[in-house]
């Protein structure tokens, strides 16, 4: 251990990585475009710059974020000289951004905004940008917004795409004043091979990448009379919307969402922990038959549409490993429709619009699938992330942190801690396991905490656990971010591969750092604490096994027969397609 | 900047040239130096091919590096590439003026930079090394001194000729 000085005091440290930690984790805020503590370093913002005084007296001033932290050096965060340069630095960036703050998906979460108002810019000397210098903006998807007049070029989105997804649909481009971020060759994201997981846009400092919105068509779906409204709610919502009213991440919040949905007017509440559960009756019943009837192993979840749309665009030989079970957002939406109507008076397939909150920008796309559709309709008509429910929540004027917590709805909103856990990297593959034993032997598992699976910081994205079944060795991989899940590919085509289910989730600790979730790429802590918000609903849970929930033993009773039954088969099932995008097909 | 009319690629040329450069990230530079000796240009699919077959690469990482340096052309380059000196002694004997004339005379507007026909291709390069001949133009390998905008339309002009009657 070292110490070091920080305006004058003395701090120790042990391990950081860099000098911009040391001064964070001595409680001193730094301004950061471009820094994330998951991505590396870059130094392209300038905006944590410090004045450094080394021992033998030479002074250097120096992006922090890009320093290793040294013995006995003195610190200086706020000299009139780094202050001098961080405000030429914000006036310059402001030069060249699009100021019309107001209309902007970003206002009030914007770090620009935030630090011009910060260091009182009140005044920039440059030109402004005309209309003529306006660029396309892209809403061609139906996840993700790309407007590159308010890129400040930090860099962040094209570093977490690469370093997270493992090949970068964004770029830099050209060169000095000209250069840009963009997809190849300027296309639009729907024409690369974007999965649209939204990690870009959640650790972009601006709104340069924003959530597409859909609040508008829920207040539409709301407000229309003849229309009836579901909701569903996936697990790791709960766990972080909080966040944006003021209560700690990881917090369960759960009754509180049901309460705001409800006074939203929403007519009906479901749990999509629910068709959490359901997914892993079918999922552990396809993976038990692949295992026992000598099917095509390993198997691969395919809950994240992310994870499913790179499979589709990047190994479209490969399909025959994903599991046929569609997403719980995917089984919830079709049995609401069907067999709602059954269970409550003026509900018809027709007059149903299904809206899910989910923590994914990659759902809004998962939820367009041609194969997700029923007579012509999408099964789910209405896809907000948590972010987008945090603001219909504020519009409506309602008091989140001290709204009376209710009850979900009958009879899809019973859940069990499985389905809770799905919202963390492992928890799928958990879920799947504790009901996999329990069919492979006719006993439930004695310990049902699979610790080894668990963990969703940077060290565990890629973790090996083998289970014994009443003596048939089950090899598990879960990986989270799509640069693992590609290890694991490669395994499997150069036929290294241990592992006989695989369990993917595209962004980094899974779907509670998830790219509709409030913003947490600051602090790497958040997810943590997320997830263990998670798994603390799962040890109080009464009931922690899927195939256990009651409502999902009489749905398969009076609906559906068995796990894999044809009419499951038919409601809970998908198929993938070849979408590989590559020019040089004939040569793939 | 955007590329516009593309040929069709053959990929085993690419991969030839790749499994020389050992399929090497390092060696990117050099892979897309060799792709536009074969196509005189960059092609987007070829750029595509590389990045998607060299590990820690993606297209938009490899159409980065192609944009950055000026050495690379996204448009298919003419027949005859002329490189225009804009270095400190051609610039202050006049340099702008002989541009002016060559992209009026060829329809060089609005940043295009290759005539429709793909027989002119026009880029200006910052020094030549033949400062005491300025302002220089270079057409293909042939060095063109002294220039003024009457001279370097002479020089188009006969080229033209030339190609007419061949």
């Amino acid at each position: 251990m070292s110490t070091l000085f920080i305006n004058g005091k003395e701090y120790e440290y042990t391990n950081e990585p860099n000098l911009l930690e040391v001064i964070r984790n001595a409680g001193i805020d730094v301004p950061t475009f471009c820094y994330s503590p998951e991505l590396k370093p870059f130094g392209s913002c300038r905006m944590c710059v410090v004045e450094v005084e080394y021992p033998n007296g030479r002074v250097v001033v120096n992006s922090s974020c890009t320093m290793p932290p040294e013995p006995n050096v003195k610190v200086s965060t706020n000299t009139a000289r780094v202050r001098r340069i961080r405000k030429t630095v914000l006036e310059l960036l402001l030069a060249n951004h699009d100021r019309e703050c107001t209309t902007c998906d970003k206002s009030g979460q914007c770090d620009l905004q935030k630090y011009a108002e910060e260091y009182g810019i009140k005044e920039i000397k440059y030109a402004k940008l005309t209309p003529e210098d306006m660029k396309a903006i892209d809403d061609w998807n139906p996840s993700l917004k790309r407007d590159p007049n308010k890129c400040i070029l930090c860099g962040a989105c094209v570093r977490a795409c690469q370093e997270f997804q493992g090949h970068a649909v964004l770029g830099f481009a050209n060169r000095g004043s000209k250069t840009v971020v963009q997809p190849l060759n300027g296309k639009l994201l729907a024409e690369v091979d974007c999965v649209f997981c939204g990690q870009c846009q959640a650790v972009c400092p601006t709104g340069a990448l924003t959530i597409k919105s859909n609040i508008e068509e829920a207040w539409e779906a709301v407000n229309d009379k003849n229309k009836k409204t579901v909701v569903q709610i996936a697990p790791s919502v709960r766990v972080a919307i909080g966040e944006m009213f003021g209560l700690k991440p990881g917090e369960n919040t759960i009754g509180k969402i049901y309460a705001a949905l409800r006074k939203i007017g929403f007519d009906l509440i479901f749990d999509t922990n629910f068709s959490a559960d359901l997914t892993i009756t079918e999922e552990a019943t396809e993976f038990v038959e692949r295992l026992t009837k000598g099917g095509l192993l390993p198997m691969f979840t395919s809950c994240c549409p992310a994870w499913v749309r790179y499979m589709e665009t990047q190994h479209p030989d490969m399909l025959g490993h994903l599991s046929t079970c569609k997403s719980p957002q995917g089984m919830l939406s079709p049995v609401i429709k069907e067999l709602l109507p059954k269970y409550h008076e003026g509900y018809t397939k027709e007059n149903i619009t299904v809206i899910s909150i989910m923590p994914c920008t990659a759902k809004k796309y998962e939820a367009r699938r041609s194969q997700l559709k029923r007579d012509g309709k999408f099964e789910t008509d209405i896809v907000m992330t948590t972010k987008e429910l945090a603001r219909m929540i504020k519009e409506a004027g309602i008091d989140f942190k001290n709204i009376e917590p209710e009850q979900a709805d009958s009879p899809f909103g019973e859940y069990t801690g499985a389905g809770t856990i799905f919202g963390a990297s492992g928890g799928v593959a958990e879920a799947a396991a504790r009901t996999a034993y329990y069919y492979v032997t006719g006993e439930n598992i004695a310990d049902k905490d699979i610790k080894q699976m668990r963990g969703v910081d940077k060290s565990t994205r890629s973790k090996s656990v083998e289970l014994d079944i009443k003596g048939t060795k089950v090899v598990v991989r879960v990986v989270s971010t799509l640069k693992e899940a590609e290890k694991a590919i490669q395994e499997i085509k150069n036929g290294t591969a241990n592992f006989q289910l695989l369990e993917v989730m595209a962004c980094p600790g899974g779907c509670v750092n998830g790219g509709g979730q409030p913003t947490s790429c600051k602090d790497a802590k958040i997810k943590e604490e997320r997830a263990e918000g998670l798994y603390e609903e799962d040890r109080e849970l009464p009931i922690r096994l899927s195939h256990e929930n009651p409502d999902i033993i009489r749905l398969y009773k009076e609906d559906l027969e068995k796990p894999g039954s044809h009419k499951a088969h038919e409601l809970l099932h998908t198929s993938y397609s070849d979408m590989f995008t590559g020019s040089y097909k004939d040569l793939k | 900047m955007t590329a516009t009319s593309q040929t069709a690629i053959d990929f085993s040329k690419i991969d030839e040239v790749l499994g020389k450069y050992e399929y090497k990230k390092s060696n990117l530079i050099a892979i897309l130096q060799k792709i536009q000796e074969i196509y005189r240009y960059l092609p987007i699919d070829a750029m595509t091919y590389v990045g998607t077959k060299i590990e820690g690469l993606s297209p938009a990482t490899v159409y980065g590096v192609a944009t950055f340096y000026a050495q690379f052309s996204l448009d298919p380059k003419g027949k005859y590439e002329i490189k225009l000196c804009d270095g400190t002694a051609c610039h202050v004997r006049g340099s702008m003026p002989v541009l002016d004339a060559v992209k009026a005379k060829l329809g060089l507007t609005n940043g295009k930079t290759t005539t429709e026909n793909g027989m002119f291709s026009l880029e200006t390069v910052s020094c030549l090394g033949a400062c005491g001949l300025a302002p220089v133009v270079v057409i293909n390998e042939k060095v063109y001194p002294k220039m003024t905008a009457d001279a370097v339309k002479v020089a188009l002009d006969e080229i033209i000729k030339q190609e007419q009657e061949a």
